[in-house]
């Protein structure tokens, strides 16, 4: 056993601590939780440390090796970031759920075995669907509950995986699994839910947006982190994720060029530099896997820099929507830098993160020799530009002026803005740093002229593409309106099925049900005494024949008329349910039995057939 | 009636500039090209200006298709759901 502490462990039990303390020794405590986090984080040594015993399997609650590491680095950073940025807030529940999505995110990266894996996992559901309602409007209320719906479904499917797979091979351990077999291809669904894969995706364009202002900063970074990472960890070079990622770059960016709400825009553009590290993970070289790990580290900085900037937005001015916004350059000067420095970093622009951790895994795809997912890839960079460089920086602080003369936000707020700046540059320009924390020996220089030149080029003849459509009045206007997408399915189909529930087949439920109870009813009248049936048709015959063979229609024997009278009692008997009684003998069978006949009966045939 | 301070894009003249030295770095961009030796994992990409043609192309697609085709196709009134 070692001295370090799983990083987890410092974030959860630090959570529970913060109601404890009041003013400035709460802000103080809740920034040096990632702090201590960090400084314990060097401390550890390589390896699989914190391992338990349970039933038959080993738990292991810290296995550090460079993939965890790097992840656990960006993940301390960017916690730091986020809860400065949230440091106004005076809400400790929503506080607490920050601390713990980020303390699970980082057990989740920990993690040596798929149990406590799965455990971390499903309290990242839980707290990120309490930071989602924190919002607390009734859009927040319902985009919550969808994200947690779907998250549910995510996580049994993994459950599910996981019990397979540990039945299947023996071990709980978590390490590269590729595709083979039901278990594996469970739990590769399971992460895609969380790594937001087309059509699994529309729980991230629908619920971030809906956050708080501070909460959205946080579920930027982790949820699909997490699953980039796990991915890595299991599935590398797998070749399905290459289409899946190639997928993910593009499809969203059609998406964010006719949306009107900013926050969403930059969702629909986290799906699209996600796919970028999928398809690094997919081809699973050194240079891919060390592409992917680049960029989701640079990802997670720029993308949390451009939702802090349009929080603040949000924040000051109320609006998030491109309609209402416009010309706030002139009077939140620094919100708008620090948003152009995001913008240039998600679009990979020289000196920039994107421009030394994308192009790792572009080359990655050019050294496969992928020409159809390195056009893909391009016209994605591309769009990027054009969507998130482009568009979130010009609809808020420029374009049309709205009026509104709102001023930067809090200090916090913008220091938060500005360390995450300093980073997205840092990374830019001394690529070397990140490369030298990367899980393979990186030997990749991404400052040479025909690169630079090759992705000046692309950027500026987008801007040129931008700056034409805007003059000549094509680009497409922004709309007060919503675009449908893939949620349609659950959101609006969801009540034509609860319709068929509640109507048609609770028709049939009803109809069954008369049927069936009406039937026992006359099964239980029957078997109170079974033998009356068998017993009135006998005498109805016995009747008959006496009366053929009689002398005349008038003659009436004492034998007839005993049995017309015992005939027309039992049929009486029955009309009236009338069986017990001084002259009648009881002889029922009894339901129990009878139906136990029954269905042994059609045990036999069904024993017989089979 | 008070007069509002005046913000840097506030002057058209300030606009132009911005916009000619857009167009300066456009030109330069496409004449540094034909001076860079190129290493290319595909043919393609030493063909004289690629980038420039296919970014510029791909942008224009890009905001077409979303107009045209994807914009009919998914757009609602903001309160479609509720």
């Amino acid at each position: 056993m070692i001295n370090a502490v799983p990083p987890a462990a410092i974030f959860i039990i630090g959570a529970f601590l913060i109601p404890l303390f009041r003013g400035r020794l709460k802000s103080a405590f809740l920034l040096a939780l990632p702090v201590i986090g960090f400084i314990n984080l060097l401390s550890i040594p390589h390896g699989m440390h914190w391992n338990f015993h349970f039933l038959d399997y080993t738990i292991t609650f810290l296995r550090v090796d460079r993939l965890s590491l790097v992840f656990a680095y960006i993940f301390h950073i960017v916690s730091f970031i986020s809860i400065l940025y949230a440091l106004h807030v005076k809400d400790d529940l929503q506080h607490l759920a920050a601390v713990l999505y980020s303390g699970s995110a980082l057990g989740v990266i920990f993690a040596g075995d798929l149990l406590s894996l799965f455990i971390f996992w499903e309290i990242m559901a839980v707290t990120a669907t309490y930071i989602i309602w924190a919002r607390k409007t009734e859009a927040s209320h319902s985009a919550g509950l969808r994200y947690f719906l779907v998250h549910i479904f995510g996580g049994l499917c993994l459950l599910a995986g996981i019990v397979i797979n540990t039945v299947e091979t023996g071990s709980i351990g978590f390490g590269y699994m590729g595709l083979n077999g039901l278990g594996t291809y469970l739990i590769f669904l399971g992460f895609g839910v969380n790594c937001a894969w087309p059509g699994l995706h529309a729980w991230l364009t629908d619920a971030y947006p809906e956050s708080t202002i501070t909460g959205t900063v946080f579920l930027s970074a982790f949820t699909t982190k997490c699953a980039v990472y796990a991915l890595a960890r299991g599935f590398p070079g797998t070749e399905l994720l290459i289409w899946i990622g190639a997928i993910m770059t593009t499809f969203p960016i059609f998406y964010a060029v006719i949306e009107n709400d900013l926050r969403r825009v930059l969702s629909y553009s986290l799906i699209n530099q996600i796919g970028f590290m999928v398809v690094g993970i997919g081809i699973g070289t050194e240079l891919a896997i060390n592409g992917a790990t680049a960029h989701a580290f640079a990802d997670i900085l720029f993308k949390g820099l451009l939702f802090m900037a349009m929080g603040a937005v949000m924040q000051q001015t109320g609006k998030i929507n491109a309609t209402d916004l416009g010309g706030l350059y002139k009077t939140m000067p620094l919100t708008c830098i620090f948003c152009i420095v995001g913008a240039a970093s998600i679009s990979a622009f020289p000196l920039f993160s994107a421009f030394a951790t994308k192009s790792m895994v572009m080359e990655a795809v050019a050294h496969d020799h992928r020409a159809i997912v390195w056009f893909m890839l391009l016209f994605a960079s591309a769009g990027v530009f054009h969507h998130a460089g482009i568009k979130i920086p010009f609809f808020a602080f420029f374009s049309h002026d709205s009026g509104i003369r709102a001023k930067d936000p809090p200090l916090n707020m913008l220091l938060a803005m500005g360390i995450a700046a300093f980073l997205c540059i840092f990374i830019g320009t001394v690529p070397g740093v990140l490369y030298n924390v990367l899980p393979y020996p990186v030997d990749y220089q991404p400052y040479t002229a025909p690169h630079v030149m090759a992705q000046l080029q692309l950027l500026f003849f987008s801007a040129l593409a931008f700056t034409l459509l805007i003059l000549s009045g094509i680009y497409p206007a922004e709309m007060r309106a919503i675009n449908l997408d893939i949620d349609l399915i659950y959101r609006k189909f969801a009540r034509g099925f609860l319709w068929f529930c509640a109507k048609p087949l609770t028709q049939l439920r009803t109809a069954f049900q008369n049927f069936s109870s009406g039937a026992i009813g006359a099964l239980a009248k029957f078997a109170t005494d079974p033998l009356i049936v068998p017993e009135t048709i006998f005498k109805g015959v016995q009747l008959g024949v006496l009366k053929a063979l009689r002398n005349s229609a008038d003659e009436t024997t004492p034998k007839i008329a005993a049995l017309e009278f015992e005939i027309n009692r039992l049929i009486k008997m029955r009309e009236t349910g009338r069986y017990y009684g001084t002259e009648v003998p009881r002889r029922p069978v009894g339901l129990a039995v009878l139906v136990s006949f029954v269905m042994i009966f059609f045990y036999l045939i069904v024993y017989m057939i089979v | 009636m008070k007069k509002e301070k005046k913000y840097i894009f506030d002057k058209p003249e300030n606009v132009q500039k911005l916009l000619k030295a857009f167009w300066i770095t456009l030109v330069a961009l496409l004449v540094i090209d034909f001076f860079i030796v190129k290493h290319p994992y595909f043919a393609w990409e030493e063909w004289p200006e690629f980038y420039a043609v296919y970014g510029f192309v791909a942008c224009v697609c890009l905001v077409l298709a979303s107009k045209y085709l994807l914009r009919p196709v998914v757009k609602r009134k903001e309160d479609y759901y509720d």
